[in-house]
């Protein structure tokens, strides 16, 4: 062999080597997603905390090159970094780390203030539910069923938990489908909610809700624990590290561990959490009929879940007395997509009497959901799992 | 001090429970197969020797190194799983097979004692400290070559419950699985379950629902009763606060409709009538702070800012 040979074959095994001549138009599809998303969420500023990471992530994920090679580079590949990264969401370890961080953000007040709002939270669940139904009838197995459904709960962590667990193959979609509606409850809501209720129910002013003690905000992370893991011991890592969150915020003793649980803990995770479920949609998996129909079942489940939540206020007006009345337009935070679906109520509510002010009436059933999806959660789980 | 090692010692004790209660306590006698008559697997030297199948029952992986394994009650210290062996840890819901041959000289698998065939052979796993029991069980006497006595679904009937025994013969309904699950389970049975009997989902969507909505539903009564509590506590306290400052106000009662919303209009009332302004004294005080100077907080050699939009 010539030196003049040499060269050239190790330049043309260099060139079987690059991204440019494994890229399929599969590929060139999902960089364009991955940029569309990082579009959104710099331009629209749709959730970007979210939307930056997966959207890099899917461009990291979808850089083609040779997988016969054993670079050990591909997310999916036995110990190349991005696995050892990707094991948080496959082993379902992030998305409880993330609800310790809601837990130790999250102010619990105006539900304790009003117990009876939780009953919102639990029935915008039937979103998951409706969806569950539908995916069947379009030939999803119950497991994977319960998996795509859960994206009516509109929450990232659950959808990310749930689908690991059920079927760990629909992850990718399933996530990314979540967190896009999350992104895109302020243009999903507002319609929905003016569909359902009357101009006359949008002005209803609610009370101000009462102040609420320490000891109480400290009771309510470990009564709601013990209560809630009781009924659904499978929501254990979920609803077990929101309420202990919970309780590092409130006891007034562990702020570091709170402040750090919130912040640095809670930033650290969403970075790696968002980035891996990003690389995990590889085009040869993300690109198939099943990902639009999941998108679709998504939807849906979006849709139901607002829907009856709204629906349930209006019910729930039917029986309370005329000075306790709610406001229908809080309905629709019983998804849980803290706290974007609240401020839409409150904004709502602003629209059409600029005095009335329903964001903390609303935060309400939005925590409610928070609590009420990881239950639907821990119930498909012992279901189907 | 005497209340708080009380307390350190009640959480050691639960710990402790605790770990017991998820560590080798979930071992297994799973299978055993007292005469090998060369229709089952052989052992690494080729030899087909009487055989017991444990199983790790837990969900975590378990090591079962200095745990005792006996065919004598009155011996529970026989033969005791050697140390330094990474075989001897067993991975989650996976098993293991020990040679009963009498020949532990063979390596880690291989035990000091044998089976008697035509009687009853009693078999056990004793704990480290070679007294607490772990599992133990009796194979019936009229077991016949080549079949095995095993526990109908893996790890499954706590200890020494002949009901969750049977006798495998090898044939098709009743298979024998060395180093393998009892139980062959190919699908989801709970999946199948709900594919067969909730084809729409709506039984599902039922269940579901109502389990939400009892959680939810027992958090909120449990409030109820809670907020009740506290409000009543609190206005006790306050009651109880206001009397000791203003004992008139409280012989003569507040009226019912005294609502914040009221009390802060008849305040602003009042203020605006009286021109009420709060005058209080203002001191400035300026402290110089020393810092030493580093270069590591000097703008120079840090990064640029963060771009804000």
């Amino acid at each position: 062999m010539s030196f003049g040979d040499f060269i050239m074959q190790n330049l043309q095994e260099f060139w079987h080597l690059t991204g440019f001549y494994n890229a399929t138009w599969e590929h060139l599809v999902m960089l364009l997603v991955g940029l569309f998303f990082i579009w959104l969420a710099i331009k629209k500023n749709f959730e970007p905390m979210l939307l930056v990471p997966i959207g890099f992530g899917i461009l990291i994920g979808n850089i083609p090159f040779n997988t016969t090679a054993g670079l050990e580079v591909g997310i999916y590949e036995e110990g190349s970094v991005l696995n050892i990264l990707y094991n948080g969401v496959s082993a379902g370890w992030y998305p409880p780390l993330i609800f310790l961080g809601i837990g130790a953000m999250t102010d619990f007040s105006a539900l304790i203030a009003n117990p009876k709002l939780m009953l919102i939270g639990a029935a915008a669940q039937f979103g998951i539910f409706g969806a569950y139904m539908v995916a069947l009838l379009l030939g999803f197995a119950p497991d994977q069923a319960g998996a795509i459904a859960i994206i009516g709960g509109a929450d990232g962590p659950t959808a990310i938990f749930l689908s690991s667990k059920l079927a760990p193959n629909l992850m990718g979609a399933i996530a990314v489908s979540a967190y896009s509606y999350m992104a895109l409850v302020p243009v999903i809501q507002p319609p929905l909610m003016r569909l359902f209720t009357t101009k006359h129910e949008r002005v209803i002013k609610m009370k101000p809700a009462r102040a609420v003690s320490q000891n109480e905000k400290i009771i309510f992370p470990i009564v709601g624990m013990i209560l809630t893991c009781f009924v659904v011991p499978s929501g254990i890592p979920l609803l077990g590290m929101l309420f202990f969150g919970n309780l590092l915020r409130e006891c007034g003793v562990t702020n570091r561990l709170a402040k750090t649980a919130s912040n640095a803990l809670t930033d650290i995770v969403t970075i790696l959490l968002g980035m891996t479920v990003g690389a995990s949609t590889q085009a040869s998996e993300f690109l198939t009929w099943e990902t639009v129909r999941i998108f679709l079942l998504g939807f849906m489940a979006f849709i139901i879940a607002s829907a009856s939540g709204v629906l349930f206020v209006k019910l729930f007006n039917l029986f309370l007395p005329k000075n306790k009345k709610i406001n229908p337009l809080i309905g629709n935070a019983g998804v849980s997509a803290v706290p974007m679906s609240a401020r839409i109520s409150n904004n709502l509510g602003l629209e059409y009497d600029p005095s009335n002010y329903l964001l903390m009436h609303a935060m309400g059933p939005n925590v409610a959901g928070v609590i009420g999806s990881a239950v639907a959660a821990g119930v498909l789980l012992g279901f189907l799992a | 001090m005497k209340k708080r090692i009380l307390t350190l010692l009640v959480v050691a004790l639960a710990g402790v429970i605790a770990i017991s209660a998820q560590g080798r306590r979930g071992l297994r006698i799973n299978e055993v197969m007292i005469v090998n008559d060369s229709t089952s697997v052989v052992d690494d030297f080729g030899r087909y020797n009487a055989w017991v199948e444990l199983y790790n029952s837990t969900f975590g992986p378990l090591e079962i190194s200095s745990v005792f394994l006996t065919n004598d009650p009155s011996k529970p210290t026989l033969y005791p799983v050697p140390l330094g062996d990474v075989n001897t840890e067993i991975p989650a819901r996976q098993h293991i097979l020990f040679w009963a041959d009498g020949q532990p000289n063979k390596g880690t698998f291989h035990t000091n004692f044998v089976f008697t065939p035509g009687e009853d052979n009693y078999i056990a796993i004793y704990d480290a400290d070679g007294k607490s029991l772990i599992d133990e069980i009796t194979v019936p006497g009229d077991l016949k070559p080549g079949q095995t006595y095993a526990r109908k679904v893996d790890g499954e009937g706590g200890v020494n419950v002949v009901d969750a025994w049977e006798v495998r013969d090898g044939s098709d309904e009743k298979y024998i699985t060395p180093s393998s699950n009892n139980v062959i389970k190919s699908t989801n049975k709970k999946v199948d379950m709900f594919a067969d009997q909730d084809k729409n989902g709506f039984g599902m969507a039922i269940m579901a629902m109502c389990i939400v909505f009892t959680a939810l539903l027992v958090l909120a009564l449990c409030f109820n009763i809670i907020n009740k509590i506290g409000a009543r506590i609190s206005t006790k306290r306050k009651e109880k606060a206001l009397a000791d400052t203003m004992p008139e106000i409280v012989a003569e009662g507040r009226p019912d409709n005294d609502s914040g919303e009221a009390i802060a209009a008849i305040s602003m009332a009042l203020h605006d009538h009286l021109d009420a302004h709060d005058r209080e004294s203002a001191v400035l005080t300026i402290n110089k702070v020393r810092r030493a100077y580093s270069p590591w907080s000097s703008k120079i050699y840090s990064l640029r800012e963060l771009p804000r939009r």
